[in-house]
């Protein structure tokens, strides 16, 4: 099937099986690796993209179902090269990653997250990363990070 | 003249990480996003069965398929494929069965490689799998290991279901459970666990000539290479094995896999690159697990609780074979059953058991955590036989301060420790006190929620290890690390290490060390690993050995540039060698300071070497391969205070302190970081994770739908301190902490849980500790004997029943 995707600010048009995950097709024909599979059960969330701005988990949708959407993945999220945006920042100095394999997936849920509830408490945060796994960090440092990036951009917008 | 500028210490200090610019913006290079050209890719059919004899394997149909390459079963590797190595052989009777990387005629676990498909993409390869047609003669399988050690069980191999049994003591056990007051008995259960690093793993392998590369998903790229030479045959010095960005282990990449194997050779067979990735799925049969131990123990002590003598007799899972370490994570925990207590005897027996399930190796903390678990345990039992506060029983077991370097009972030399200083941290920040106060109250109150606290004083062995002791266990290789220098004629550092990060930091802190060593800056540092051809030596990074070994490594060769430096800068400042002095990163003439040169202008005069001593090479490089003397031990206490609902079963951790000892800090962030991701996975043990089978010997938890990782919503916020108390064993003064976290706190858990239900009878509650088990641990005790409080039950009483069957309670969420 013919399809037509809009990839962190480019337009992708493809034949693609109807059967190709959205992950697949954005690892192995867009060349976007920056976005990992962690996982076969949509489980992990290591995967997770953001498709016309909502977070998803691009394991658990088709790349079909994807044909004349925006998907922004890590690799698009800051505005340029030598740019992070504010999660990315926050991430970095909270020490949120070690191994870094949940980083992409973990960094666009929280895009979502903070999108949805800009001013969010640790629970809130907690539970709003529950579809997102780590097997590094404990999660406390991630927590951080997403609070601090809010609190950073609370800043900005006062 | 150069101005002498003060460079603060960069050890100590909370760096960010250099390698997050890759990570945080998906720059990674994972070895599942290398592309080649040719590449074609590799699909795996894996066993149904637990244990079988292949009676057939039909490739006809996938050879046929669209965009298949080849198909192949075990038989067309057999002249080839060699077995998989272990290497640690414990004892000289140990049955070592042969492993073939692709099962030739019989299966032995479900997920075993029966056969493979290699076509042009992962899509065409899994479809071909479809089509293979695999007849199967059913065996019986092998599931439980009292049951496997029995007669007329059926055998796992042909010579018989027990691999070792490896005994070892120190001073007269008979004579010190004769007569004492007090005897402890009990048996702990181990569950079995899976690793699950978060990247799957991942194998390309790519052909020139008769010259390989390998990359792959490992911690252990060097061991790797020496271990697929020996193999498969193919020469050492034809292979480069490659571990690019790794996206975690925790002892599940510490192993010479049957997929590396196979890609090595199918890359040979077809003469073109391959790749194989596991999906997770797949990864929970056939990575190796974790723990897996029956411990029976036995506990002698005085009416006091002084601890006259411990007994422990393993039995441990192997799996259905011994990979490259299995038989020896035992003998891991050894030495640690002893802890940070003294007695007057102990005895160790272990058991290494075939199954038919996957095979077992190093998981975070390997033999450590099992024996943490089972003598914190104890000593709570113990306290509560003897009705005093289990802080106060250890306070009067562990070794004192003044009392370092001490040599204990299982012959280690513990260099040093604060048990004290630990621990009065850990109560202060716990506020211990209080929390006894209210626990007391809720169960005068008979409140349905009762609070516990949990405690756990732990040491381990780190810094893995001696050469000549590892030597001494028969394992098979040693235990040093390398690091190399070199300065660039610019003056920049690139440091060269044997250690193989995969998310730790050492880009990061061996910058700083290195920073501090020659007195450049921080900035100016690169870290090189994980490529056998850049990094040509190494050990790798496993046993929280990386900083402790690896880092001295670099200490050392850093050592060596400065005394080549010194030489050069005394004959451009026209004076001996013997009058400078270094500092601050400048060989400076003694008493006039002014008069120095700075590393990198020294770097720069070797690099045009125009003027250098008759017989002085025009290098500052340097190499340092460092074996230690000894073990670290880092150490510390952990204390949990959990709020149990005994009318559900729940369990809440309400706070969780982890006051660690782990020497001298290089980065506070990264060990913070180290102890955080340590206390998830041991409390993950305590509460979540179990890979159950059912009784056709098919793993129940085979995806994380089923394996319970928790996430950021079932774990708290963890209140974490230290206590320094240098090593003096290496210039560093560091410990290492990969580890501790992890062997700390499933006991603290535990502990914890069964402290808020010892006033309904609860001595023990089987990990992982579910609502369920929680909630049966409490009827079954109020059923047994409904109104006695377990200090009031004989001092022997013997541990929990029978384990439960995982099968009806698996860990789902």
């Amino acid at each position: 099937m013919r399809i037509s995707v809009k990839i962190d600010g480019v337009r992708y048009d493809d034949d693609v099986e109807p059967r190709l995950l959205l992950v697949h097709y954005l690892r192995e024909q867009a060349g976007r690796t920056g976005t990992p599979v962690g996982c076969d059960t949509t489980n992990c969330g290591a995967c997770t993209v953001l498709l016309n701005g909502r977070s998803v988990k691009s394991c658990s949708i088709l790349a079909v179902q994807a044909d004349g959407a925006e998907v922004t993945t890590i690799q698009g999220l800051a505005d340029g090269p030598g740019e992070l945006q504010p999660l990315q920042q926050a991430f970095h100095e909270e020490h949120a990653l070690q191994c870094g394999y949940c980083t992409p997936g973990m960094i666009m849920a929280a895009v979502d997250l903070l999108g949805e509830n800009p001013h969010p408490t640790e629970e809130e945060v907690r539970d709003g990363l529950e579809g997102n796994l780590c097997r590094c960090t404990g999660y406390q440092n991630i927590v951080r990070a997403v609070l601090r990036a809010a609190n950073q951009t609370a800043e900005v917008t006062a | 003249m150069t101005t002498i500028e003060e460079i603060p210490a960069e050890v100590g200090k909370a760096r960010t990480r250099k390698e997050d610019a890759r990570l945080i913006t998906g720059q990674t290079n994972w070895t599942d996003n290398i592309t080649l050209p040719g590449l074609v890719h590799v699909a795996f059919l894996r066993s149904t069965q637990a244990h079988a004899r292949i009676a057939s394997v039909d490739l006809s149909a996938a050879r046929s398929a669209p965009g298949v390459f080849a198909a192949y079963s075990g038989a067309d590797f057999a002249a080839e494929q060699g077995s998989l190595p272990c290497a640690w052989p414990v004892t000289p009777d140990i049955v070592i069965p042969d492993h073939p990387s692709m099962a030739v005629d019989t299966v032995r676990y479900g997920g075993e490689i029966v056969a493979c498909v290699v076509a042009r993409d992962r899509y065409a390869a899994a479809d071909a799998l479809e089509l293979i047609d695999v007849t199967y003669e059913t065996l019986e399988p092998v599931l439980d290991m009292e049951a496997a050690l029995a007669p007329g069980s059926p055998k796992v191999h042909e010579a018989g279901n027990k691999s070792y049994t490896w005994t070892f003591g120190n001073g007269d056990i008979d004579a010190a459970f004769r007569d004492a007051p007090v005897v402890i008995e009990r048996t702990y259960r181990q569950q079995r666990l899976i690793p699950s690093a978060m990247e799957p793993r991942s194998v390309v392998c790519a052909p020139v000539g008769d010259e390989y590369t390998l990359w792959s998903a490992t911690q252990i790229p060097h061991v790797l290479r020496v271990m697929l030479a020996l193999v498969t045959g193919i020469p050492e010095h034809k292979l480069r094995v490659i571990a690019p960005d790794v996206g975690g282990g925790f002892g599940s990449k510490l192993q010479v896999t049957a997929e590396e194997v196979l890609a090595l050779l199918l890359a040979r067979k077809l003469g073109r690159p391959v790749k194989w990735t596991e999906t997770r799925t797949e990864g929970n049969v056939a990575v190796h697990h974790g723990r897996d131990q029956i411990q029976k123990v036995r506990l002698a002590a005085t009416a006091e609780g002084r601890i006259l003598g411990l007994d422990v007799d393993l039995l441990a899972d192997m799996g259905a074979y011994l990979m490259i370490i299995t038989p020896g994570v035992p003998l891991l925990g050894a030495f640690m059953f002893n802890a940070i207590y003294k007695m007057d005897a102990y005895r160790f027996n272990c058991s290494g058991v075939f199954t038919t399930k996957t095979p077992t190796d190093a998981y975070r903390g390997a033999g450590r955590p099992e024996a943490t678990y089972a003598i914190e345990h104890l000593m709570d039992d113990l306290a509560a036989t003897l009705d005093v506060d289990p802080l106060e029983l250890r306070e009067r077991n562990w070794i004192k301060h003044e009392e370092f370097p001490y040599t204990t009972i299982a012959g280690l030399t513990y260099d040093s420790g604060n048990y004290e200083a630990a621990t009065a941290t850990a109560r202060q920040l716990l506020h211990y006190d209080e929390l006894r106060k209210e626990q007391f109250e809720r169960v005068a109150a008979s409140a349905p929620v009762r609070l516990g606290i949990g405690i756990s004083t732990y040491t381990e062995m780190c810094g893995i290890a001696p050469s000549r002791v590892l030597g001494s266990l028969a394992y098979a290789a040693g235990g040093w690390e390398y690091a190399s220098i070199r300065m660039l004629p610019t003056g920049k550092v690139e440091v060269v290490t044997g250690s193989s990060a995969h998310g730790q930091g050492h880009e990061t802190a061996w910058s700083q060390i290195v920073a501090d060593q020659l007195g450049v800056p921080f900035e100016d540092v690169r870290v090189l690993h994980g490529d056998t051809a850049i990094a040509p030596k190494g050990m790798d990074t496993y046993g929280s050995r990386s900083l402790v070994v690896g880092g001295t490594a670099v200490v050392n060769a850093c050592d060596k540039v400065r005394q080549k430096a010194r030489v050069i800068a005394a004959a451009m400042l026209e004076v001996s060698p013997d009058d400078l002095e270094w500092d601050s990163g400048r060989w400076a003439v003694r008493g006039d300071p002014d008069q120095g040169k700075a590393i990198g202008e020294i770097a720069f005069a070797a690099f045009a070497a125009h003027d250098l001593p008759e017989g002085v090479e025009p290098s500052l490089d340097s190499d340092a391969t460092y074996d230690p003397n000894n073990f670290s031990f880092p150490h510390g206490t952990h204390l949990c205070a959990a709020e149990v609902d005994t009318e559900t079963g729940q369990v809440k951790i309400r706070s969780y302190v982890a006051v660690d000892d782990v020497g001298v800090v290089v980065n506070p962030l990264i060990v913070d970081g180290q102890v955080h991701g340590g206390l998830a996975q041991g409390i993950a043990q305590a509460l979540y994770e179990e890979a159950a089978y059912d009784s056709s010997g098919n793993l129940i938890t085979a995806s994380l739908a089923d394996y319970l990782i928790p996430s950021a919503a079932d774990l708290p916020s963890f209140t974490t301190a230290r206590t320094t108390t240098p090593s003096t064993l290496n210039p560093l003064g560091v410990k290492g902490v990969g580890e501790a976290g992890t062997i700390a706190s499933t006991p603290a858990v535990v502990n914890a849980i069964i402290d808020a239900l010892r006033p309904f009878g609860v001595s023990d509650v089987p990990m992982p500790c579910t609502p369920e088990r929680v909630w049966r641990a409490i009827q079954e005790a109020q059923g047994a004997s409904p109104t006695t409080p377990a200090a009031a039950t004989p001092a022997s009483a013997s541990g929990p029943g029978p384990n439960p069957d995982a099968q009806e309670d698996g860990s789902a969420r």
